[in-house]
């Protein structure tokens, strides 16, 4: 079996802070870490692999800085890493992103599976997975919270609903997206930080992959961004009640009532 | 597909809604897309179509004229009972190839960002996830997707000049249907569904719905969420029960989540739910920023901490300091 692991880089926001007139976090300086969600892929594909054996390749686009990601990846057992990196690849939306890693994912050949996070924490679309299967033509099965079993044609998912889930067979190749609830990523073994201090990360190019140049980038995203703006600013003061329990929940409830936030009220 | 002229881009003209179905009931954010559509419509004079896929006949769908929609457009086959996410983006993909929608507007639910995007692509257009604004460009005539990331601390206007039609999803909750006019009418169209192999890519085995998530957190007008503060399964049912008083429903940090206090689809954050509600009460919670994030776009912040200094009382609109085993049960009495 063959799976490839798409992950992202993207800022940091554990050291991040907040704006004490906006109230929103302040985004500069922030460091590049592993999108939280491939972590999760990447410990699934790890885990079929010891499962049922596998070959686990992690790809990114991104610069060239991407690559710690991918080492990181290698150090926790993936066994390949491919770097997409390239000027013309700068500025695609989801639909062009998602066509570069499918055409990185044909290259490699023979996929069976491939694994992406729900969502990538800094654009938070949720797209490029379901994106990805569509370029292919491969089954898909988003927010997956387990993966019961798999065979050399189908694998079994339990795929995440607002209100419980689905259990589906998808024939296979398919893409999945992972919530966090599926596994619990491991940390590296020493074996594994030098094994992947060592491994050679390839760089593919457009022309590497075949990708048509008018269909990546910025010119080749349907999406524009227009403009970015700061969200309206919380610019409310903080109201501080204290008190007794009994004198701070009449105040509250008083609150609440003149919100109208309790209108929806099943009482 | 992409656009090359004028007059190609003058081929396309409705605004849509894909019907969000929940076993072949149409489910409430359908009629908040098709008072966006319907707003969209007026402006540029054109018309609102819904796209229904079902296992059978829906129950009411002359409803939807009622919300906005001119046209509905119904495609009934036994095996669209499940979500299909394949199946039914090549239904649509066809449905957009007869009839050329200027936009097409899904929900951002669980199966939309499925759904959508499998379909955007394939139909070679551009798509803004979790749109929180809507509008048409006056001198363009695009639409105007304005839409938050970064956890909703950047917000983008999103045009797409050159691909039609243009799509967008929207969180349940974000906009606002129409008041309902029960005499306006509207066309019914029946369309057949050709599913070639299309089944072959997924099989529901069986579907798995918990009561507990009835109500649903992006859809709560008030979220009542705990933390590592509420120290136990139990003090949970301290919080549903508040939930139960309002209307709303329950949400957690993923300290509690981890903890095993609460299943993870409460867990609310970066690693859980994005949500904008309308009342968001912290109930010890400290409010790290991975937990901000997912809710920092709620229109009322309520906190309830022992201690006064935390992120989340700094951020709140409404800090209340103490202890919220004492403060939530008099709160219930309160209400
Ligand atoms: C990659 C990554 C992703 C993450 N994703 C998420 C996510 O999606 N969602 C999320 O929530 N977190 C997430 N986190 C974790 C986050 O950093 C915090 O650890 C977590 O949010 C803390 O939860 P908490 O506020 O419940 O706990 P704590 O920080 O321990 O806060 C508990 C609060 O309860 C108060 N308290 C205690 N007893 C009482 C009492 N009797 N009455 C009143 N108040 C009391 C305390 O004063 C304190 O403020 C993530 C972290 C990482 C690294
Ligand atoms: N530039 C990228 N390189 C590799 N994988 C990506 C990239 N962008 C998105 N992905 C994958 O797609 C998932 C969803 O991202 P998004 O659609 O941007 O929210 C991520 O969790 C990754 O698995």
């Amino acid at each position: 079996m063959k799976i490839v692991v798409c992950i992202k880089q993207v800022p940091a926001t554990n050291e991040a802070k907040i704006d004490p007139l906006t109230k929103r976090i302040v985004r500069e300086g922030l460091k590049a870490v592993m999108n939280p969600f491939d972590a999760y892929a990447v410990e699934e594909a790890i885990r079929l692999k010891e499962k049922c054996g596998a070959e686990v390749i992690v790809i990114s686009m991104g610069p060239e800085k991407a690559q710690r990601c991918l080492r990181e990846a290698v150090s926790l057992g993936a066994d390949r890493a491919v770097l997409l990196s390239d000027r013309a690849f700068g500025g695609s939306d989801t639909w062009a992103t998602s066509y570069v890693l499918s055409k990185a994912i044909e290259k490699i050949g023979q996929v069976d599976l491939v694994i992406c996070g729900k969502q990538a924490v800094d654009g938070d679309t949720a797209q490029v997975g379901p994106g990805i299967a569509a370029h292919l033509d491969f089954a898909q099965a988003t927010f997956v919270m387990k993966v019961e079993k798999v065979d050399r044609r189908h694998i079994r998912v339990q795929r995440m609903r607002e209100n419980g889930y689905d259990v589906c067979d998808i024939k296979l190749p398919a893409v999945i997206t992972v919530v966090k609830d599926i596994n619990m990523p491991r940390v590296p073994t020493l074996k594994g930080r030098l094994a992947s201090d060592e491994i050679d990360i390839p760089i593919w190019r457009p022309e590497d992959i075949k990708a048509d140049i008018e269909k990546i980038g910025l010119d080749g995203s349907p999406t524009r961004v227009v403009k970015t703006q700061p969200p309206k600013a919380r610019s409310r003061k903080t109201i501080r009640i204290e008190g007794s329990p009994q004198e701070c929940a009449k105040q509250l409830a008083q609150r609440l009532r003149e919100e109208d936030s309790i209108s929806g009220a099943n009482i | 597909m992409r656009i090359t002229n004028l007059n190609e881009k003058l081929q396309y003209e409705d605004v849509w809604v894909v019907a969000e179905m929940l076993l072949d009931k149409i489910h409430p954010v359908t009629y908040e897309l098709l008072g966006a559509a319907r707003a969209l419509a007026d402006y540029g004079a054109s018309r609102v179509g819904v796209i229904v896929l079902c296992s059978k006949e829906p129950e009411n769908p002359t409803d939807l004229f009622a919300f906005g929609a001119d046209k509905v457009i119904i495609v009934t086959n036994p095996q669209l009972k499940g979500f299909l996410d394949e199946t039914e983006a090549e239904i649509i993909i066809r449905l957009i190839e007869k009839y050329k929608p200027e936009i097409v507007l899904g929900a951002a639910s669980s199966r939309g960002r499925a759904l959508i995007p499998r379909i955007a692509v394939k139909a070679n257009c551009g798509l803004t996830a979790d749109c929180t604004e809507l509008g048409i460009d006056f001198e363009s005539g695009d639409l105007l997707q304005t839409r938050p990331a970064f956890g909703g601390n950047i917000m983008a206007i999103i045009r797409s000049p050159n691909h039609r039609p243009q799509m967008a999803t929207v969180r349940p909750g974000v906009m606002k249907s129409i008041t309902p006019d029960y005499s306006r009418k509207g066309e019914i169209i029946y369309e057949k569904a050709k599913l070639n192999n299309q089944a072959a890519f997924k099989r529901i085995i069986e579907s798995i719905t918990k009561e507990e998530n009835a109500v649903n957190l992006t859809q709560a007008q008030i979220i009542i969420a705990g933390g590592r503060g509420v120290k136990g399964a139990e003090g949970f049912d301290l919080l549903r029960e508040l939930a139960a008083k309002t209307g709303g429903a329950v949400g957690a940090s993923r300290a509690a989540v981890d903890s095993g206090w609460i299943p993870y689809e409460h867990q609310i954050g970066q690693t859980g739910q994005t949500v904008q509600t309308g009342t968001y009460i912290a109930c010890g919670i400290s409010g790290q920023i991975q937990h901000l994030v997912g809710m920092q776009s709620s229109a009322l912040i309520i906190a309830i901490d022992k201690n006064p200094d935390t992120p989340m009382m700094q951020m709140a609109d409404i800090a209340v300091v103490g202890d919220l085993f004492e403060i939530i049960p008099a709160l219930v009495r309160e209400i």
